[in-house]
């Protein structure tokens, strides 16, 4: 196989990674990434996946012989056409960067240089080169912002990308990315962050450009449903090795690893509502890999034999590596696992949280028109917008967090006052809510004990040692041992911070919790586990919830109803499985066809 | 309701282009700060009357045991500072004379303080200049060179060296100075000026080591800050992008890197101009040199009440302006507040 992978790259057809192996110089003998051998064919895009800590941008820099501070290439080649891009003196690869091999950042909101107007950076590279001449060069630029579809007027190649919007700051890492003609592109989750509509346009664009310009193309994702819509072959990655390696039909369609099924049958689909499930235990760091098979200790199928010898990526079928020895013995997948019936209808509805012409301003500007929904006990309502429509907006206004709005929040029988100083303890108590981002809604200075202990003692529920008795049957209750109890937030995983967040919120025993993106910043697979906790406190405790979200597919598997938004006003509202399937509205309808998916 | 769900536009305006407000925008902007200089030196002077004058008695302070003995001269002083007056009618003639350009009467020597600081106030700012031109360069290229070899060795050695330098008073690096360029062990520069009737700079030699204590007590500070601001852009994803984009690394370094660190490193240069300006008495007594720091000294020891007035109103003013410029550049080497002004 090798034989072949090098000729086809040496004729220049496209690009390959063989036996990389990536340490860290602090630790010698840990490996970051290990064992990856991955081609990119001309004009192919392939999709790298993975969660956070499996190594899959190390491997997408690793292209254009870069690693970040700390890390160091251990082994391995990067063939491209009759060199290796690994084995080059560094002045000899930075000249490869940009003209052969572009790079498309994650963030490139971040990554474009705030001081530099962006049409001189989309030059800089040709300019430092004396490629081509200046005019030359600013007619390429006029034409790649044409291609991904923006105005390419003198204003705007005079902006800085602070004036630009999230989509546009990324199409023009786009166009930046394309000018010099590179042979091969590695794009690092280039639309995390953006909006599905905007995501949709970019992935287009991206893959126009890719085949149009005959690219090898690496995309580095950890979202298995952007995957299912862009690329030709998948890569899964897992603790640093790829565990899984197919063309995309046969991937979706028959995964054999482990690891890939649960990572599948942890995502929310659009069509059916689904139980969804996370996968035990939590993604290991490196230098705190298992033995054997990575994934031996959290797979379901594993057997003694699976934590002695790291298995090899092996030949299924054609072009369908897996690395797991009982990949014929696991039986049939089925997309459709887990799937369970939508809520029904015509259950009894009875009334908790009502909010009635709710309009909110920030200053003398209104953002939220007009919005009038209900919430029933132990029932989830889903506000689902894009950015700036104001959902979290009417989320932070029910939890009192907001006291700039007119109408009517109604509680059970009375109103509850604008902002959480007008309101009682009581009500205060009964709803509590849950922050996107639980890096930064977890006090770094408390041990976790402290942290779900405050809202007791705030609201007289438990003191001392019945506290503590009490901490530790939440936490568990969240699936965390009482061995966090004296952990700081810095000790733990997001998804375990997520968990402490719920921990506490359950702490005040509330009736409605207000859920603000609680999943958008965890791995899919810890979502998974996240809403499946939710649910089950839904079922056991009659909690009711104001879910805010823009993930339409999660909108099916976690709630009964769904309201849209967009510009602040109310678009579509009605019972999920309705509206999903009988969009209404134009803007659903576009909002739904955007969704990435994999059903 | 329909009429509301109108599609958005991904690729919508964020910021709207400067408008043709820019200009207007940028004056609004330059008053008010102008406004807000005006209004902290009104206060300075507020407080500088207070202090010199307005409590206690001046004639017993500057007198002394005199006081009781020499009655002409309290009433010669009496007269002179109009202390038959009330406070708020000599501060108000005090505020206009200074408005004028009057700056008041020595008491020490019966010259206009005008007269007898003006060469002083030169020579502190050609000393201040002339170190800030050395300055800013060397300070900014050693953050760069250490910046670039981070936590390598030649890193570890400038920063101690650095933090050597910092730790050193600025007369004790003065001395060494002198005894290494002019006494000691070579005699290449004069050890201090000699106060002739002309300038110190008509001798250039006579300026170098002034100004190089100055630089040598100053420049550790600016470094240090503009090396860990380096430190943090490198850091940033925009020059990972530069470096995966293929741009030179000394390209790097110097367009996409500085470019970003030097607003940190002008707020602190201007804080350590305006304290230099403030007259470093130390360098000033060890050098000889005729600059404001000893003459403030000076007359507030002998209590010469319109020349302490006049110097720390000048000390105030150069704060007041250093800031100002450096704010100015500040918002102009910063694109977001620079568009923020303008849109």
């Amino acid at each position: 196989m090798t034989n072949t992978v090098d000729t086809a790259v040496r004729q220049g057809q496209g690009i390959a990674i063989e036996g990389l192996r990536i340490g860290l110089t602090s630790r010698p003998g840990v490996d970051v990434v290990d064992d990856i051998d991955l081609v990119m064919r001309t004009g192919e895009v392939v999709g790298l996946v993975g969660e956070s800590g499996s190594g899959k941008t190390t491997v997408g820099t690793a292209l254009l012989g870069y690693t970040r501070a700390g890390a160091v290439f251990d082994g391995g080649k990067v063939l491209f056409e009759d060199r290796d891009v690994l084995a080059l003196p560094w002045q000899q690869v930075r000249q490869l960067r940009g003209e052969e091999i572009a790079y498309v950042p994650q963030d490139p909101a971040a990554a474009l240089n705030p001081s530099i107007r962006i049409g001189k950076q989309i030059v800089e590279l040709m300019q430092l080169r004396g490629l081509g001449t200046a005019e030359s060069r600013l007619a390429g630029a006029r034409a790649g912002l044409a291609e991904v579809g923006l105005p390419n007027d003198d204003e705007f190649l005079s902006r800085y990308s602070h004036q630009l919007s999230g989509g546009q700051v990324q199409r023009v890492a786009l166009a930046m990315a394309f000018l010099p003609r590179p042979k091969v592109l590695v794009l690092d989750e280039p639309t995390t962050g953006l909006d599905v509509t905007t995501q949709g346009m970019v992935l287009r664009t991206m893959g126009e450009l890719c085949r149009s310009h005959g690219v090898a193309a690496l995309y580095v994702t950890h979202d298995l449903a952007v995957v299912a819509n862009i690329a030709d072959r998948v890569a899964v990655m897992y603790a640093g090795q790829i565990v899984e390696l197919g063309p995309k039909e046969q991937l979706f369609a028959d995964p054999r690893h482990p690891y890939t099924r649960a990572l599948l049958d942890s995502i929310p689909h659009l069509s059916q509502a689904r139980a969804l499930s996370g996968i035990p235990g939590r993604t290991p760091a490196p230098g705190a890999r298992p033995g054997g098979c990575r994934f031996h200790n959290r797979c379901a199928y594993a057997i003694e034999e699976c934590a002695k010898d790291t298995p090899a990526l092996r030949d299924l079928a054609p072009a369908h590596q897996v690395r797991c020895i009982r990949a014929e013995e696991i039986g049939a997948w089925d997309i459709s696992r887990g799937a369970v019936p939508d809520a029904r209808p015509d259950r009894p509805r009875d009334v908790i949280l009502s909010i009635e012409n709710l309009g909110v301003f920030y200053g003398h500007k209104q953002v939220v028109f007009d919005v009038s929904f209900d919430v029933a006990k132990a029932e989830v309502v889903a506000l689902v917008g894009e950015s700036g429509s104001g959902k979290t907006t009417i989320s932070r206004c029910v939890g009192g967090l907001h006291k700039e709005w007119t109408g009517r929040i109604g509680f059970e029988d009375r109103d509850l006052g604008h902002g959480s100083r007008a309101r009682s303890a009581a009500d205060r108590k009964r709803i509590q809510y849950i922050f996107q981002n639980p890096y930064l809604s977890l006090n770094p200075r408390l041990t976790i004990e402290q942290i779900v202990k405050r809202p007791m003692e705030l609201f007289g529920i438990a003191s001392g040692r019945q506290a503590t008795d009490r901490v530790v049957e939440l936490l568990d209750q969240v699936a965390l041992g009482p061995a966090v109890l004296k952990y700081q937030a810095n000790r733990l995983s997001g998804g375990e911070r997520q968990r402490v967040a719920i921990a506490r919120a359950l702490a005040a025993e509330p009736d409605v919790l207000v859920c603000d993106e609680v999943t958008s910043a965890l791995d899919v697979s810890v979502q998974g586990s996240i809403v499946a906790l939710l649910e089950s406190l839904r079922v056991e405790r009659g909690i009711s919830m104001l879910f805010v979200t823009h993930n339409l597919a999660l909108v099916r598997s976690i709630a009964a109803r769904v309201q849209i938004l967009n510009g602040g006003r109310l678009v579509e509202s009605g019972m999920v499985a309705d509206v999903m399937d009988h969009p209404q509205e134009d803007y659903t309808k576009r909002l739904l066809a955007n969704s990435p998916r994999i059903d | 309701m329909a009429d509301v769900a109108v599609l958005p536009e991904p690729l919508e305006e964020v910021a709207p282009p400067k408008g043709r407000h820019g200009s207007v925008a940028w004056i609004l902007w330059i008053a008010r700060r102008l406004g807000l200089a005006v209004l902290t030196l009104w206060l300075v002077s507020v407080l500088v009357f207070i202090a010199t004058t307005a409590l206690g008695d001046p004639i017993r302070a500057i007198l002394g045991k005199d006081y009781n003995a020499d009655k002409a001269r309290v009433a010669q002083l009496t007269e002179q500072l109009n202390l038959n007056e009330s406070a708020v009618k000599r501060y108000l003639d005090w505020l206009g004379g200074l408005l004028h350009g009057d700056l008041g009467t020595s008491i020490a020597n019966q010259r206009p303080v005008g007269q007898l600081i003006s060469s002083n106030v030169l020579n502190s700012f050609v000393l201040v200049l002339i170190s800030a031109v050395v300055l800013i360069p060397v300070a900014f290229g050693i953050a760069m060179i250490s910046a670039n070899y981070r936590r390598k060795r030649p890193d570890t050695v400038i920063q101690t060296i650095l933090l050597a330098l910092a730790g050193l008073p600025e007369f004790v690096t003065g001395i060494l100075l002198v005894a290494l360029f002019s006494t000691t062990v070579f005699h290449w520069l004069p050890a201090v000026t000699i106060a002739g009737a002309g300038h110190p700079w008509d001798q250039p030699s006579v300026m170098v080591l002034p100004v190089a204590t100055l630089v040598l007590a100053v420049a550790p500070y600016v470094s240090r800050i503009v090396r860990s601001t380096l430190l943090e852009v490198l850091d940033s994803d925009y020059v990972e992008l530069a470096r995966l984009k293929g741009i030179p690394e000394k390209v790097v370094l110097r367009k996409h890197a500085l470019l970003n660190a030097v607003v940190p490193g002008i707020q602190v240069v201007s804080l350590q101009l305006a304290w230099l300006a403030g007259g470093v008495v130390f360098v000033e007594t060890v050098f000889n040199y005729p600059g404001i720091g000893a003459l403030l000294v000076d007359s507030v020891r002998n209590h010469d009440i319109p020349v302490v007035q006049a110097l720390s109103m000048i000390i105030a003013g150069v704060y007041v302006v250093v800031n100002l410029i450096a704010d100015l550049l500040s918002i102009l080497l910063t694109p977001r507040s620079r568009t923020a002004i303008s849109s």
